[in-house]
């Protein structure tokens, strides 16, 4: 029997769930006089995790009062019925005794918070708006969205910035997820997104994966990634750690952090010396090709072993595995985009894929693994400082005039390019900035150098912030406006494959909460412009974005959430509304430059920004845990994420000294904080490990450097030179701030300060033993 | 042989403990997972390994053998389930008879849990939960030749020595093909008793 035939005989969701909500059990064959689920009057309501950029369905378990209290498997095509542990946590958020439930308020920082009515919290953040930008200007005040949002949502942050704000400083947090991968890709084809589906790493001969622990931040791919093995590719992993995946792999490259440019340079290196390239796909499709032929040359194995601490065979060996594959692909994260050459990075990755053949075919591509839910769909609208919806350019004259005539305003009322989310940190420091809102975000523990963080956040005279739970740093506002979940609205993101998928609303928001929507309808309302903004709620909003994206590169005009809900997902470009969606790019050959070529890029290695030195020999690199999303805003709260990784920890190599559990003090040029040692041979003797999800005193982003890639202005978290010494004690994680008048969540409360390093090298070491 | 089973491959796990999460979130055990996840080579490197009830067929189930209260009852399909909650006396003599380490007790309740193959789902057709979410497959849910199906060339074992002791489980592992070894050592080899070297 094959396993289509053995999903068909197992009577699960034999599909994508139709529009609304149904009785799950009922369509799974369930007797309902047979399970007390249905004794409830339980309904499932067909959605998709909130959480990373894999974007698995699921189904959010409803009860007869309309509330959501569990979740079910859901066989969507993206997971077929597999969730991580955030994904089957996540619905413990929605009804979570921390959410806000009405707006706080104070008018300075030494007041506590009291709770306010939304009018009063509105009109005071309208007047402070005003005040401030009456005294030094419009774009004395920013606006910071988050790459969590629904697309809907973040088109309305880069309307509501341009139009009722009239600034040119808006960005977002997905600047600290993958627009080193953006910006390569944009410079390569022409278009900002993986080229392939996640099903074709199934089609694969050979799998590389750069800079990204599968396993722990996209579990569900891991399923791909292992079916791939069962066909028989070969599978090679680029990271300092010994990861799960990794561990399973042909070639393991452990290379020192931050010399990814040089070794891919110098596996094309080999690729060329040995004549594996495939100059008849160079030849017609590409341009540059010689220069970066030429630049590849030196970059022999030799020197690239030295520079990045790995055997010279081991390059010679991926690049004759890579290259001898019939059909053969990269996926890349963080681990080579949060780099100071972070488009570089990405971009020798390209120039391997490429030069080898390895583009546009079923099993033959590239991709980048998204880290937020929609870290794709986040940007495309004109969130970041920089685009306009549909991936337009702010600087080009043409896209400008299209945006204004759509959005009516005049072109010389929409403001120009700002500046990047860590910049605007540094203008808030300077005074230049100095009233802010923040959307869905949290650099109190997500942005580096958190020194620099909290005195920009200070400095600034007014700030709100949108959240549903009170983050660290909505703790600094003024203003805190609760908003809805997820499960309590409906919108679409667009995963790491840039399908584009629909969230359905699963219950009403508590009472006090309203949507981001309307919290910032009202606001443009009190600003004068609430004619640009009489949306009644996403659907609207939906319709007016598809047709800002009509005719550019991110066509979302052929999307509607019919279509979504019937199909479960469409990949963008889909320009009418009976066009399929594209989930694989380039099958044609062409790419989205006007040539229809692919440019490749000329990469030279440069060190890391913060040199290694006497006092600060080893290098620091952060990353997740499985249990934990983002800045932890959400997933410190939830009981078993807790469980599972109570708090950091630092992986130090067992030639340090050390022993597992000693207080290990982690120094940089930024500060010093204690951790727990993990002692494991998963990682180089020359670097260290701690992940970064908590804030101060056991915050990995208080230790790393605040240095940008030129480019993508994306922070260098992937390594900082430091030191380690040994520790009196390990630091104490701090409870997540809970607003006046809620109660703690009392299960988050038991393990957070357990002194106990984890007992595993993943750091998910509390599973149940008892 | 085998019916509809978990097969259990350790060389795909990546210690999400998804299954964990999932195990608390089904309906038998609401709020308590009966599978935990054993770091078999700590410090060296990242394998994790997920422990269920191996539904043991021969000798049959030996918690149910040694429940002085005849709390545990065995399906006619071969599944060892939870402890009858009228019936349980929270003596613990099932946890030490389990040569695997799976069922627990509720020290409070005075009552024993264990996996139960999600009966309440695998009754009606229903994978059990955490071999439904296991992101990896490393818990798979299905019967061997669905299994083989899926990845040509598995090998599975159904069988683990204790000593001199060979017991047959109704739950299976994948084993490394080229390193098939069938039956497959179960624990750690006895070395002492009461601080008396039996080696
Ligand atoms: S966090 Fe990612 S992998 Fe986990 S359930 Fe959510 S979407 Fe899936
Ligand atoms: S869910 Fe699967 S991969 Fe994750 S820990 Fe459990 S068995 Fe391992």
């Amino acid at each position: 029997m094959t396993a289509e035939q053995h999903r068909a005989t197992v009577p699960l969701d034999p599909s994508i769930a139709p529009p609304g909500t149904r009785n799950f059990r009922d369509a799974g064959g369930i007797p309902a006089d047979r399970w007390h689920a249905d004794q409830t009057g339980e309904t499932l309501v067909p959605t998709h995790c909130c959480f990373c950029g894999v974007q698995c369905g699921m189904y959010l378990r409803v009860d007869r009062g309309g509330k959501v209290f569990g979740v079910e498997p859901r066989n969507h095509d993206i997971n077929r019925m597999r969730l991580c542990p955030k994904g089957i946590n996540a619905y413990q958020q929605v009804n979570h005794p921390d959410r806000l439930t009405a707006p706080l308020m104070r008018r300075s920082r030494d007041e506590p918070f009291r709770e306010a009515s939304w009018e009063e919290a509105l009109d005071f953040t309208v007047s402070e708006i005003r005040r401030i930008q009456s005294a030094c200007g419009n774009d004395a005040f920013g606006l910071l969205g988050g790459a969590s949002l629904f697309s809907e949502k973040t088109y309305l942050v880069g309307k509501f910035a341009r139009v009722a704000l009239r600034t040119r400083h808006v960005d977002y947090n997905g600047r600290l997820c993958m627009v080193s991968a953006a910006g390569a890709n944009k410079l390569a084809f022409g278009i900002d997104r993986a080229g392939n589906p996640f099903s074709d790493i199934l089609l694969t001969d050979c799998l590389l994966i750069a800079g990204s622990n599968v396993g722990e931040c996209f579990p569900v791919m891991t399923q791909y990634v292992w079916g791939a093995r069962d066909r028989g590719a070969s599978l090679i992993v680029v990271d300092p750690r010994e990861t799960a995946v990794a561990r399973t792999a042909d070639i393991h490259v452990a290379l020192k952090p931050g010399t990814d440019s040089a070794f891919f340079n110098a596996v094309l290196n080999v690729v060329v010396e040995e004549g594996l390239t495939d100059e008849a796909y160079l030849a017609e499709h590409t341009t540059g090709w010689a220069e970066v032929r030429a630049k590849a040359a030196e970059y022999p194995p030799s020197r690239a072993a030295e520079i990045c601490g790995v055997p010279a065979e081991q390059i010679v060996q991926v690049a004759r595995t890579f290259a001898g594959a019939g059909k053969a692909m990269a996926w890349h994260a963080r681990g080579i985009e949060h780099h100071s050459q972070g488009v570089e990075n990405c971009l020798t990755v390209i120039n391997l894929c490429v030069a080898t053949g390895n583009i546009g075919r079923p099993g033959a591509g590239y991709g980048t693994i998204t880290g937020q839910g929609n870290g794709q769909g986040g940007r495309e609208h004109g969130q970041k400082s920089d685009l306009l919806p549909g991936g337009r350019s702010i600087m080009n004259e043409e896209h400008r005039r299209q945006i204004c005539e759509i959005w009516g305003i005049e072109e010389s009322d929409l403001p120009p390019a700002g500046t990047s989310m860590m910049e605007m940190v540094w203008q808030m420091q300077r005074g230049e900035i100095r009233g802010l809102i923040g959307i869905c975000n949290n650099p109190f523990v997500s942005l580096p150098n958190y020194r620099v963080v909290k005195e920009g956040y200070d400095a600034v005279e007014f700030h709100a912030q949108f959240d549903f739970f009170l983050s660290e740093t909505a703790a600094n506002a003024h203003v805190v406006f609760p908003v809805t979940t997820w499960a309590e609205d409906e919108g679409v993101m667009a995963n790491a494959e840039a399908r584009v998928v629909k969230h359905n609303k699963a219950q009403e928001p508590p009472p006090g909460v309203r949507t981001d929507t309307w919290v910032m309808c009202q606001l443009a309302q009190r600003l004068g412009a609430g004619d640009k903004f009489a949306f009644a709620g996403s659907r609207e909003v939906f319709e007016e974005l598809r047709i800002a994206s009509a005719g550019t590169v991110n066509d979302y005009y052929g999307i509607t959430y019919e279509r979504l809900e019937e199909t479960g997902g469409i990949a963008w470009p889909c320009p009418s509304t009976d066009h399929p969606g594209t989930p694989r790019l380039f099958e044609d050959g062409r790419t989205y430059h006007a040539d229809g070529r692919i440019h490749l890029q000329v990469v030279d290695w440069h060190p890391p920004m913060d040199p290694y030195s006497d006092e600060y020999p080893m290098s620091l690199t952060t990353g997740r845990t499985v249990a934990h999303f983002l800045s932890g805003n959400q997933t410190r709260r939830l009981g078993a994420l807790v469980e599972q990784t109570p708090r950091p920890w630092v992986e130090v190599h067992p030639s340090l000294g050390f022993r597992s559990g000693d207080p290990v003090r982690v120094v940089t040029r930024r500060g010093s904080e204690v951790f727990p040692a993990l002692v494991t041979e998963a990682i180089r003797p020359d670097t260290v490990f701690v992940p970064y999800h908590w804030p101060v005193p056991t915050s990995a982003n208080a230790l790393t450097v605040d240095a940008l890639d030129p480019r993508s202005k994306i922070p260098e978290y992937k390594v900082c030179a430091c030191r380690i010494e040994a520790g009196e004690e390990v630091d104490i994680v701090p409870s997540p701030p809970v607003a006046p008048g809620h109660t703690a969540y009392p299960e988050t409360q038991v393990s957070r300060t357990d002194p106990l390093p984890p007992t595993s090298p993943q750091g998910r070491g509390t599973a149940e033993r008892s | 042989m085998m019916g509809r089973t978990i097969f259990i491959d350790p060389g795909r796990c990546i210690g999400c403990q998804a299954c964990v999460s999932a195990c608390r979130e089904c309906d038998s055990h609401r709020g308590k997972s009966m599978i935990h996840l054993d770091y078999p080579d700590e410090g060296h490197t990242v394998a994790s390994l997920p422990t269920v009830c191996m539904h043991c067929e021969d000798p049959v189930a030996p918690c149910a053998e040694v429940c002085p209260a005849d709390a545990i009852l065995v399906t006619a399909d071969g599944v060892v389930q939870q402890a009858d909650t009228t019936r349980c006396i929270g003596c613990a003599n099932c946890v030490n008879a389990c040569p695997f380490g799976v069922p627990k007790i509720d020290l409070q309740a005075k009552l024993q849990m264990k996996c139960n193959l999600c009966y309440d789902r695998t009754a009606y057709g229903l994978a059990p939960m955490c071999a439904t979410v296991c992101p990896t497959g490393a818990l798979f849910y299905g019967t061997v030749e669905e299994l083989k199906a899926e990845r040509p060339g598995v090998q599975v074992a159904d069988s683990f020595t204790f000593g001199d002791v060979v017991v047959k489980t109704g739950v299976a592992m994948v084993v490394p093909a080229d390193k098939v070894q069938w039956p497959v050592p179960g624990g750690l080899p006895i070395v002492q008793i009461n601080g008396a070297d039996v080696t």
